[in-house]
């Protein structure tokens, strides 16, 4: 395999809710090797274990088979391999469903699915902090024992090496747990190049080809603020692709045909995207440094990225806890010209005297006027001069229930009791939620690896 | 010296993890680069945000991408599965950076004028 000269990846979903079309396009639209799909956000894992709690068989992205149904043929066709996080709490589970999915479209006995578990850590975390792991906050240093019983999930992020070994044994699909997000483009890379782990800037430059594409159209003109009214046809978005070279240089591109842009700016804001200290990007396979990253703009829609540095990774696994933190809801209400600001301000004091007089224990009251500051906060300081209309969002939190239930209940009622014009309130109508706080920590890498499993199976 | 919004200068991108967000500035043009440097400093930064970023706030810059990388520490009122905000993770911190005033010579500003603002003859089925 170590004799191939280009291997082209597509990122297909940026987020669990992404474009549903998206990696049919990149399936059919130009040449492909692999398609990654990302669906696990931070807070993914924890609803995902509610649902795991409820019914045994769920616990998965769902839409990730459904998804398969509709492009496993014609990955099967050509060759395409696809590694997807879609197993979220439950990857047999997922791998399960794909196969059912893989029979019922005529591809039973012609692809193998691989699963990568070992990432959760919600069964073993007694056992962990009894062993002296104390997944200490990361931003706060507090112990997790001091939360241990509002515990809903726990994940390490797991590398590129059980995916590697899936794609070794023969898979053509493999369904991951929680792993860090760029491991599942970097897998590939190293899978097909065979590159050694302790080749750290080509491993570098294999994390940086998956940080690029892992939030889908956000490096090809999605979410893209240079010039983003000149970006063309945003419609139909063709999804990032690169092609990486045995160097570890590889080009930024996107399908013919497709909208969007790839450009130094579409590029450079991905890049930047949700990172700490560049010179020290952290992940399980290596230490990044994207202060070493060569830029170059090759024409139309294609961006090289060269000459990334890597070093050794650190020894311990990022661990994503989540945990019960409360209940939250929030209410709108629209309230029009004339004088639309001064309603909304009058309707905020009634509803702050009635939670007083009603004797709600809330914890944190929010309120913003959506047209003038639900965005910005306090930087937008001047409100819009005579108004057409303002929105009124007011938002509640507590760790006593019934208070945010009872808020739920008063404003609705401002429609008849408060300030004139008002409507919207139907619409706006608060919603009892709870609030599932993330407790970032670490855990020895060894504490995690005897745990990871890579199964291939054969439908 | 002139005194224009930082918006004309650079476009940026901001995301969350747990209750620390990122925003990454980009220079619009290379010889742009060193006047974010000299005027997005950490101190005019914290100045902006003022009570909207609670805990400290760190400075990286990325020369070779034309970027600066700003963390902001307790910017996610306790993060973004807790916060009440519309914005909880931290979305449109990017924007809110790009209002901040900056000071360039006067050619600079004569030059990116207009930078980063939709063009007045622009409509919305133009592509």
């Amino acid at each position: 395999m170590a004799d191939r000269d280009c291997v082209r990846i597509g990122g297909g979903q940026g987020f669990w809710g992404d474009d549903l079309d998206a990696p049919r396009r990149l399936v059919e639209g130009g040449p492909l090797d692999y398609l990654m799909l990302d669906y696990l956000a931070e807070v993914t894992m924890s609803i995902l274990r509610k649902l795991h709690d409820r019914d045994p068989s769920a616990g998965y992205a769902r839409d990730f088979v459904g998804l398969m149904a509709e492009i496993y043929p014609a990955c099967v066709e050509r060759g395409i391999k696809v590694v997807a996080n879609a197993g979220g709490v439950h990857p047999y589970g997922c791998a399960e469903a794909l196969e059912e999915a893989a029979r019922s479209v005529g591809l039973g006995g012609r692809t193998r699915i691989g699963v990568v578990s070992g990432d959760d850590l919600m069964g073993r975390l007694d056992e962990l902090l009894e062993q002296g792991h104390p997944l200490s906050n990361m931003e706060t240093g507090a112990p997790l024992a001091s939360i241990r019983d509002r515990v809903r999930s726990a994940n390490a992020y797991l590398g590129a090496g059980p995916i590697v070994e899936a794609l070794a044994a023969g898979a053509d699909v493999v369904v991951t747990g929680r792993v860090a997000d760029p491991a599942l483009a970097a897998a590939p890379l190293i899978h097909e190049f065979g590159w050694a782990f302790d080749d750290h800037d080509r491993v570098a430059a294999a994390i940086l080809a998956g940080h690029v594409v892992e939030c889908g159209a956000q490096s090809s003109g999605g979410n893209c603020m240079a010039e983003w009214w000149s970006i063309p046809h945003r419609d139909i978005i063709g999804f990032p692709v690169v092609e990486v070279e045995p160097s570890g240089s590889f080009t930024v591109t996107k399908h013919p045909n497709t909208g969007g842009r790839v450009d130094r700016a579409s590029v450079v804001e991905q890049i930047v995207y949700e990172i700490g200290d560049p010179t020290r990007v952290l992940t399980p396979d290596v230490t990044a440094d994207f202060t070493t990253i060569r830029l170059t703009e090759e024409g139309d829609d294609r961006v090289r990225l060269e000459g990334i540095r890597g070093a050794a990774p650190p020894d311990a696994y990022k661990v994503s806890v989540a945990y019960g933190a409360g209940w939250m809801a929030a209410g709108t209400l629209l309230y029009t010209w004339p004088d639309a600001l001064a309603k909304a301000r009058a309707a905020e004091v009634m509803l702050r005297r009635r939670f007083d007089r009603m004797g709600y224990r809330l914890d944190d009251i929010h309120v913003e006027y959506v047209g003038w500051n639900a965005g910005h906060g306090p930087l937008a300081t001047t409100p819009p001069a005579d108004a057409p209309e303002v929105q009124l969002r007011v938002a509640v939190r507590s760790t006593h229930r019934p208070s945010v239930a009872a808020f739920a209940r008063e404003m609705a009622p401002l429609a008849l009791t408060g300030p004139p014009s008002v409507t919207g309130y139907a619409a706006g109508r608060a919603r009892v939620q709870e609030v599932i706080a993330y407790w970032p920590a670490l855990i020895q890498k060894r504490a995690v690896d005897p745990q990871v499993r890579v199964e291939v199976r054969h439908p | 010296m002139t005194r224009i919004p930082l918006v004309h200068l650079a476009h940026a991108r901001s995301g969350d993890k747990g209750d620390v967000a990122n925003i990454g500035v980009v220079a619009y043009a290379e010889d742009l680069y060193p006047l974010l440097v000299e005027q997005v400093t950490v101190e005019r930064v914290r100045e902006h945000f003022g009570s909207w970023v609670s805990g400290a706030i760190e400075r990286y810059e990325l020369p070779n991408l034309w970027a600066l990388n700003f963390v902001l520490h307790g910017a996610l009122d306790g993060g973004g599965t807790v916060s009440l905000r519309t914005d909880a993770q931290g979305k449109v911190l990017s924007s809110a950076l790009l209002r901040m005033q900056v000071d360039v010579p006067e050619p600079v500003a004569e030059r990116v004028r207009g930078w980063g603002r939709v063009p007045s003859d622009w409509r919305p089925d133009d592509e």
